[in-house]
């Protein structure tokens, strides 16, 4: 660990809220609390946002917002207040009718449909799953050398029950005529000028009728909060968030591949295996960005936390891929020199957090590195030493946590 | 009986129509830091984001900032005129930018 911060991964820090508050100025100074993220300029508020918690505040327009990395202890699934927020553009819905709000589906279709939420809800069956939505720079902070954009931790990610309808069943219901090729999806977020770029994502056709992709309009039970999508939005497990579209309002089928901003240049990763370059490199080509890779963290003890000798400790922690499904979780509790295996905790489905935990007594006295290391139905882990590419997308490096042993 | 009728029946379409959902946003606090050439940050860069797009960022070479306005010109559509485009380079690499020697 060579950070260049203090190791504690988010210390609370009220003394200086108050100085932040009065250095920002325009606001009176409250109760703030301010997060370090444990690397250089990683100083964050805490800002609570409608229907959130306080949450840690990457941008404030468009709101960008971070889970603190404590709630991942909290249970498998990331209650709706505390998950992630990441939008692309300014104009961001504030207010929608759900009972005026209508779902277009259009291109190449026998019958273009046009569905209000109630249409959406009684007309096709309503089904769940439990599945990760982890940002394409989750974790993008970490990345050495350091490179521009989202400058998260390890909170852009979340593990929610969706309900909706299947996206098949709308598009068949539309009926696909012949030469479609992929589907093009829009929200109601808007670009700040015209000049801008709207966020529009493209699936490929055939990953759009696979059955496995929801519009959702329930997270854990309840609507969708406003920041997370509300009414709609796309949910396409083990994907990572780009094309997590928010707000959905149009659907539409097109012949050929779709190639807007978002698409090309944006949310691309270097064509190579393992999806990197050497560090400071530019890749030679690229491809769109699509399935997450596997990690797994440590949630139970933080970098900087101290435990007692001699006393059980139950160590916890969460994996997850893009939909392999996790067979196994090693834990090192000397710095990745011997490994154990962890027992998994309940199967919610291969797109959902798998709980680990490790009964671990610790002997010996000192400053202690624990890792942990996922493995998939493939065979598949994560590398011992970071990757890198120069957008900070996939870091899925084995992670280290520091503790000390009293 | 017949008054609670006729009152049900004069409300159940205000009932059945669905009010919008509707949020508000906590105030955006936060100001480009002062030094020469912020006044083109707060023209330029304000319009379409909030400060910590640049803020947050870590601290980066004069060749990333150099890039940064580019795409937002040219990608992003902000309307930096041509003849503050190194301006605004020096203004975000000196507050904002790994120190030059």
């Amino acid at each position: 660990m060579d950070s260049p911060i203090p190791n504690r991964r988010q210390f609370l820090t009220q003394s200086v809220a108050a100085l932040g508050a009065a250095v920002l100025g325009t606001q009176k100074v409250i109760a703030e609390d301010l997060v370090q993220l444990p690397f250089a300029n990683g100083e964050r508020k805490l800002v609570q946002f409608p229907q959130k918690r306080p949450l840690i505040l990457l941008t404030h327009r468009p709101p960008q917002l971070e889970t603190p990395f404590s709630v991942f202890n909290e249970g498998i699934i990331t209650p709706n207040d505390a998950f992630f927020v990441r939008y692309h553009l300014s104009g961001i819905p504030l207010s929608i009718n759900p009972e005026t709000f209508r779902l277009s589906i259009k291109g190449l279709v026998e019958k273009p449909l046009s569905l209000s939420l109630e249409e959406l809800r009684s007309g096709f069956e309503n089904v769940e799953v439990i599945a990760v939505n982890q940002c394409s720079g989750n974790s993008r902070g970490f990345f050495k050398p350091r490179v521009g954009g989202g400058q998260l931790a390890n909170g852009a990610m979340g593990n929610a029950r969706w309900r909706g309808v299947r996206l098949k069943d709308l598009l068949e219901r539309a009926g696909i005529q012949a030469g479609a090729k992929q589907l093009v999806v829009d929200g109601l977020d808007t670009p700040p000028t015209p000049k801008t770029p709207d966020f529009i994502k493209a699936l490929e056709l055939d990953h759009a009728l696979d059955g496995e992709i929801l519009l959702a309009f329930e997270m854990n039970g309840e609507p969708l909060p406003m920041l997370n999508g509300f009414p709609l939005r796309l949910v396409v497990p083990g994907y990572y968030g780009t094309y997590w579209i928010k707000h959905v309002h149009e659907l539409t089928v097109v012949s050929d591949v779709f190639d807007g901003f978002y698409m090309n240049p944006a949310y691309r990763i270097p064509n190579t295996i393992g999806h990197c370059v050497e560090p400071g490199t530019t890749p030679k080509s690229t491809v769109p960005i699509t399935r997450f890779n596997i990690r797994s963290f440590l949630t139970s003890l933080i970098t900087g936390d101290q435990i007692s000798s001699g006393k059980d400790t139950l160590l916890r922690g969460i994996a997850f891929d893009g939909g392999v499904g996790i067979t196994e979780v090693l834990v090192s509790t000397d710095a990745g020199r011997t490994w154990k295996p962890a027992i998994l905790g309940k199967d919610h489905g291969r797109y959902s957090f798998r709980e680990w935990t490790l009964a671990w007594t610790p002997s010996q006295k000192g400053s202690v590195e624990i890792r942990c290391r996922a493995f998939n139905r493939l065979g598949e882990s994560q590398p011992l030493e970071p990757l890198w590419n120069p957008s900070g997308y996939m870091r899925n490096v084995v992670e280290s946590t520091e503790v000390t042993v009293a | 009986m017949k008054t609670a009728s006729l009152l049900l029946v004069l409300l159940v379409p205000t009932l059945l129509q669905a009010a919008d959902v509707s949020i508000t946003l906590p105030p955006e606090t936060g100001t480009y830091k002062s030094g020469p050439g912020v006044e083109l940050a707060t023209a330029n860069c304000l319009m379409c984001h909030s400060t910590e797009y640049v803020a947050s960022q870590p601290p980066m070479p004069r060749k990333f900032w150099e890039a940064s306005v580019k795409k937002m010109k040219d990608k992003f559509g902000a309307p930096t005129p041509d003849d503050q485009v190194s301006a605004l380079i020096n203004y975000l690499t000196s507050t904002y930018g790994l120190p030059e020697k």
